[in-house]
């Protein structure tokens, strides 16, 4: 069967190739590669269009490779130099043959075996010869001395006895016969056939027919289909010359089918003159010619008698060709039965019926009424009077066949509501016009509108009734207006109109607005407003308002509530339902950005510096695998149904300054130096579960241990976000603190503002090391305790320098350019303790801390764990900064400046000891947070000698694990 | 009844160079064992990527393809196909009988650094300098990829492919482990410096890696002392590869290859003297 199948294809064509894939793309075929061929598949080469086009050069025109030689004249005795006649196209190029009109040589039949047909080209060349010449009809003498010449074919025709006039075909005896021709059945519809040969010829009426004479069949006609090829009209002949003068045969009556015939008759040879004319011009045309007798026959007269009214009907002539019958025979026999002639042959062994059978009468159909309508109507047969509601009833329930009050309408007579109806579609809860949206008063006043206009004589408006319709809409607005700021009525008269607004089920509450923001009580009490509004509440205004505020007081507020509700009210509901909420939001200002995002690479490069790894250096994000992916892995798909590919997206805000914010919010805990080394407790399982919950805090798993000041930064931020607008002034602030810092040790900075100043600006000019050193982490510890060794030894018991590190974080926060924020952190050092609690507000948004003149130094504390800088640490001014010597970072170095030889744990105990510190400010501030743990409390004060003792008291064998849990345990607490 | 289980010995470490192969390549960017071992790719800076008999060193077949040099090679598991990645940005997916490419991957935006198949040789995970790791379906004729994994904040150095985990490494110095099973993405914390090639020896005893002092390192994986300096050269170790399953390893080295076993072979010497 497949075999079959496959060979039963029939293929076409060549196959293409096969499409390949992979295939690289076809390069486009250069320009020289582009050729042209001509039919015969030489090249065509383009020469110019000037030198010779397509033909120029030797293969394309001149035949040999020097070019076109003229030939030489050369006539000799033996050979006689022929004539040589050149003709056009001698000196064309074979491919403008076509274009001239010169048509390729072929084989003809020479002018003797050609029938009488003329040369169609040599017809017009001839007319217009006869035209052109000086007299017209100049050939004519041309054909007056035509030879007499007749084609071979007739030739050979009258040898084999063919005269003129006759058909072609063997002599036949006519059969007697008889036709009936008035029958009707044998009525030809069609075109008839033409009468070919001599057995056409029997179906002739001929009545007589002479027992021993043949006849020759009749001539036949061929019919010449010569396409109509000229734009005259149908039957209209030129002027011919040639009749006007030599009578020429072949000019029957005007006839449209004979129009042809002197072609015919010139085929058969025959000039077949049944009648001629005398001459004279013949044709259409106007004016008799000169040679032409008045009125003969200029002007065609066509009658309808030159035509044959039936198709195929009889020929002229009797088919006698001449011979006279005699009278009797002439009477055609009518009625006579159809006969065997007619019926053509009979089959063997059957013979024709004597009696012919009946024919059937058919009746035409009865004629139908004028006002018959094809369509049954039946007619509702019960009417309401004459029957009992009962049987109506009955009757209506079993059929449709009470009469029906409404007549079922057609489609286009329903409205749209009973469209909606049949279909069974839920009805709009729109209104049903757009005058529903209009409240009662708007109505009013367009009624007295149009009233106005129907009074108005036409329906222009004039000026004064314009400004009538005005000034009734201001009136009535205004006494709208007066009427609620007036009214000191229990419900506000927008009251109503407010409440159906908000009660309708669309009204989003969750998307109104909050006009009363800045005044939070307010705002509680609108909100609630709103939230009876939509419970449908009458009094909702009243109950919503504060019973302790005066009647004055509750008025005002109870206008403005109104008013709000009714500027803020959730779009109608009337339009709400024919609107969807978008599914797209265009907000062009907000990024996708990830919703969590890796640690800082800092962290994790001090935490494996630590030989920390495990939690602290590792990450874990929700991730979306594609499905196909999964499908490819042979994995079931972890988030089923979930559309999104990769990690999760959160929108934000594109130019905020807080995307820089949480962009580099990492780093303070990496490289601040209070940050997150500076957090004593830690713990090496630190955080272990954190990881599932994809919240904000997985991010700072590395950052373990700067749990608390990450905290309070995140806090920051987060107020900072809801007011935008007063965190610009901390960056304004900013400048006064400045000043005041120095990299000088705390001596120095009791010196006079001036004196500051001056240092500062020199330190701008030049970075202090631990600018690099932090930009480059890698520095080795070593160094940098080396070159900040001698500003840090001084400073060991300051409080106040601290403060003044804390500044620098302060442009940080405040959403200045991360990447210039080390200038001024490090500009920040040694600074007076005096200008630190001043500076100190200033920096931090205002809601958030309350002025603390009396823990300055705490404040400023607080402020720099929260802003915790990334930045370049202040330089050796941190003393007792401790930090683990395995960190790189400035805060690092900075405590080795401090102690330069001492061993690791024992900074590390600094550093927790100073981490204690700050816990206990914070707990003053906020006191949401709990109290530290006992120890740690006692070391809250501040000073450096405690941390140096604490230093003492510890065991130095603390190992980083301890620090992590006790971090742990903080951070426990914290978050209880 | 049980016998008590032999004691383990101590992990043979392929210190026997068995034969050089000078591929006439160029530079080999990259040497590949293929799945079963038994066959050698190496990717050549000549843009062509040859196939190697492991046991002969003969060459067996060449395909070229790619527009500029081949960094990184793989073979399927059923060794019908190879892919390859290139300078030129793409991933090729090879047949490997008729050495005509089957798919042409385009759509990293960098030169592609590495590439590997997944187990059922269904998807390719190629990793480029543009950051981004891309999951392609060889099954399917789409030329996009499946997923693209643009996490990396730098280039992506190398990737494995494990059952239902995709590893990556990242010269912004992480290790991304992207797990299918739970839907998660692991970030973890690497610090190298600059990238030559490393693997782990056939029963993950040692860590084995390239260096450009011309050694390759064997390192304990659990001690991580260094227990062979295997001297390959003088010029930097690019690329090697472990045998799946037997002490046996591959060096690449400017423009040759070098296997090495545990023991010298006898067949090698033999065929030397033939």
């Amino acid at each position: 069967m497949a075999d079959s199948d496959t060979e039963d294809f029939v293929t076409y064509g060549t196959p293409l190739d096969p499409i390949e894939e992979d295939e690289p793309l076809k390069k486009p075929v250069p320009l020289h590669d582009q050729t042209v061929k001509d039919e015969k598949g030489r090249f065509k080469r383009f020469h110019g269009a000037f030198t010779g086009g397509f033909s120029a050069g030797y293969f394309n025109t001149v035949g040999s490779k020097e070019g076109w030689a003229p030939s030489t004249f050369v006539s000799s005795r033996q050979q006689k130099a022929g004539k040589v006649n050149s003709r056009p196209e001698d000196f064309m190029d074979d491919e403008d043959f076509s274009e001239h009109g010169i048509a390729p040589r072929e084989i003809t039949t020479t002018e003797d075996f050609t029938s009488g047909r003329q040369d169609t080209i040599r017809d017009k060349a001839r007319a217009l010869n006869s035209l052109v010449a000086p007299i017209p009809g100049d050939t004519v003498l041309e054909d007056l001395i035509a030879p007499a010449r007749t084609s071979v074919g007739v030739e050979m025709l009258k040898k084999m006895g063919w005269k003129e006039g006759q058909g072609i075909g063997p002599r036949a005896k006519r059969k007697p016969r008889k036709q009936n021709v008035a029958e009707a059945g044998t009525r030809i519809y069609s075109c008839a056939l033409p009468p070919n040969g001599s057995e056409e010829s029997e179906e002739e009426e001929d009545e007589y027919t002479p027992e021993n004479v043949t006849f020759a069949p009749k001539d036949v006609m061929p019919i010449d289909f010569t396409p109509k090829d000229d734009p005259h009209g149908l039957g209209y002949r030129g002027l011919d010359p040639h009749q006007a003068l030599t009578g020429l045969p072949g000019m029957g009556h005007i006839d449209l089918f004979t129009l042809d015939s002197d072609r015919t008759s010139n085929l058969l040879g025959t000039g077949g003159p049944k009648h001629r004319r005398k001459g004279g011009i013949s044709g259409e045309a106007f004016g008799v010619g000169a040679l032409e007798d008045a009125d003969a026959d200029i002007y065609d007269r066509d009658a309808l008698s030159n035509y044959d009214s039936v198709l195929g009907g009889e020929e002229p002539g009797d088919g006698l060709f001449g011979w006279t019958a005699p009278a009797q025979y002439n009477k055609k026999t009518k009625g006579s039965s159809r006969d065997a002639s007619y019926l053509g042959k009979i089959l063997e062994g059957f013979t024709l019926a004597s009696q012919a059978s009946e024919i059937k009468t058919i009746f035409p159909p009865p004629e139908l009424p004028r006002n018959y309508r094809p369509v049954h109507y039946f007619r509702p047969v019960v009417d309401l009077a004459s029957t009992s509601p009962m049987v109506a009833q009955v009757l209506m329930e079993s059929k449709g066949h009470m009469p029906q009050q409404t007549q079922e309408k057609g489609r286009h007579q329903l409205d749209a509501s009973q469209r909606r109806d049949l279909l069974g579609e839920s009805s709009l809860t729109g209104p049903a016009s757009v005058f529903d949206l209009l409240d009662n008063k708007d109505k009013e006043r367009l009624e007295g509108i149009r009233r106005l206009a129907g009074v108005g004589a036409s329906g222009a408006m004039t000026e004064e009734r314009r400004a009538a319709v005005v000034a009734a809409g201001v009136a009535a607005a205004a006494a709208k207006a007066s009427q609620s700021a007036l009214s000191s009525l229990p419900q506000t008269p927008g009251s109503e109109e407010v409440l159906s607004a908000w009660r309708s089920p669309t009204a989003d509450t969750s998307r109104s607005f909050r006009p009363f923001e800045k005044n939070p009580p307010k705002q509680a009490r609108y909100d609630q407003y709103i939230s009876k509004l939509k419970q449908g509440h009458k009094d909702a205004l009243e109950s919503s308002l504060d019973g302790s505020m005066t009647e004055w007081e509750r008025g005002r507020e109870r206008d403005e509530f109104v008013r709000a509700a009714m500027l803020y009210k959730p779009s109608s509901s009337s339009l709400s339902s024919r609107f969807t909420r978008a599914k797209h939001e265009d907000n062009e200002d907000m990024v996708e950005v990830a919703q969590e995002q890796e640690g800082d690479v800092n962290d994790k490069q001090s935490a494996v510096k630590m030989k920390m790894f495990g939690k602290l250096t590792r990450d874990t994000f929700e991730w979306h695998p594609d499905k196909l992916l999964c499908k490819r892995f042979n994995i079931p798909d972890p988030y089923p149904g979930s559309g999104l590919v990769g990690l999760p997206k959160v929108k934000k805000d594109k130019y905020s300054v807080f995307n820089f914010l949480t962009l580099t919010d990492s780093r303070p805990e990496s490289g601040g130096p209070m940050g997150a080394q500076s957090q004593p407790d830690s713990s090496p399982l630190a955080g272990p579960p954190k990881r599932a919950e994809p919240g904000k805090k997985s991010r700072w798993d590395m950052s373990e241990r700067a749990g608390q000041p990450k905290d309070a930064l995140s806090e920051f931020l987060s107020e900072a976000r809801s007011e935008a607008s007063t965190s610009q002034q901390p960056a304004s602030s900013q400048p006064a603190p400045a000043p005041s810092l120095t990299p000088e040790p705390p001596a120095l900075s009791q010196l006079p503002p001036e004196t500051q100043q001056l240092q500062e600006e020199e330190e701008e000019s030049r970075p202090p090391m631990d600018l690099f050193k932090a930009i480059f982490a890698s520095s080795s510890d070593e160094k940098s305790s080396s070159s900040s060794e001698d500003n840090s030894e001084e400073e060991d018991d300051e409080d106040g320098h601290r403060q003044m590190e804390l500044q620098p974080p302060g442009p940080l926060n405040t959403g200045m350019d991360p990447s210039a924020l080390p200038v001024p952190s490090s500009a920040a050092p040694g600074a007076a303790p005096g200008a630190a609690p001043g500076a100190a507000p200033e920096a931090k948004p205002p809601p958030e801390q309350p002025k603390l003149p009396a823990a300055p130094s705490k404040e400023q504390r607080q402020e720099e764990e929260e802003f915790g800088p990334k930045l370049p640490p202040p330089t050796s001014s941190w003393p007792q900064l401790p930090a683990s010597s395995s960190v790189p970072q400035g805060d690092a170095h900075k405590k080795k400046c401090k102690e330069k030889h001492k061993s690791k744990k024992e900074a590390k105990k600094k550093h927790k000891k100073k981490h204690k510190k700050h816990k206990g400010k914070k707990e003053k501030k906020k006191e949401k947070k709990k109290k530290p743990i006992p120890e740690e409390s006692d070391s809250t004060s501040d000073g450096s000698a405690d941390s140096d003792s604490d230093a003492d008291d510890l065991p130095g064998s603390i190992s980083t694990e301890q620090l992590l849990t006790r971090l742990k345990s903080l951070r426990g607490k914290k978050y209880e | 009844m049980a016998f008590p289980l032999p004691r383990p010995q101590p992990p043979q470490l392929p210190h026997h160079l068995l034969r050089t192969v000078d591929c006439k390549q160029g530079a080999i960017r990259a040497v590949r064992f293929n799945a079963d071992g038994n066959y050698i790719l190496s990717c050549g800076g000549d843009k062509t990527l040859r196939l190697w008999s492991a046991s002969r060193g003969t060459l067996l077949k060449t395909y070229s393809g790619h527009g500029y040099e081949v960094l990184d090679a793989d073979g399927a598991f059923d060794n019908s196909h190879i892919c390859s990645c290139s300078s030129d940005k793409t991933v090729i997916l090879w047949d490997v009988a008729s050495g005509l490419v089957s798919r042409k991957l385009r759509g990293h935006a960098g030169k592609v650094n590495c590439v590997r198949f997944n187990e059922e040789a269904t998807v390719i995970v190629s990793g480029s300098i543009d950051g981004s790791v891309r999951c392609w379906d060889t099954r399917s004729r789409r030329p996009e990829p499946i997923q693209v994994l643009d996490e990396a904040r730098d280039g992506v150095s190398s990737v494995k492919v494990s059952e239902y985990e995709l590893l990556s490494g990242s010269v912004d110095g992480r290790v991304r482990r992207y797990d299918l099973r739970m839907g998660q993405l692991y970030t973890g914390h690497k610090n190298t410096s600059y990238k030559l090639d490393c693997c782990l020896s056939h029963k993950d005893t040692h860590v084995l890696s390239c260096s450009e002092d011309g050694y390759v390192y064997f390192w304990d994986l659990v001690e991580g002392s260094v227990s062979l300096k295997l001297p390959v050269g003088k010029a930097t170790v690019q690329s090697l590869s472990f045998h799946p399953s037997e002490p046996r390893l591959l060096t690449a080295m400017e423009g040759s290859v070098k296997v090495w076993g545990a023991e010298p072979e006898d067949t090698v010497e033999d065929q030397g003297q033939q």
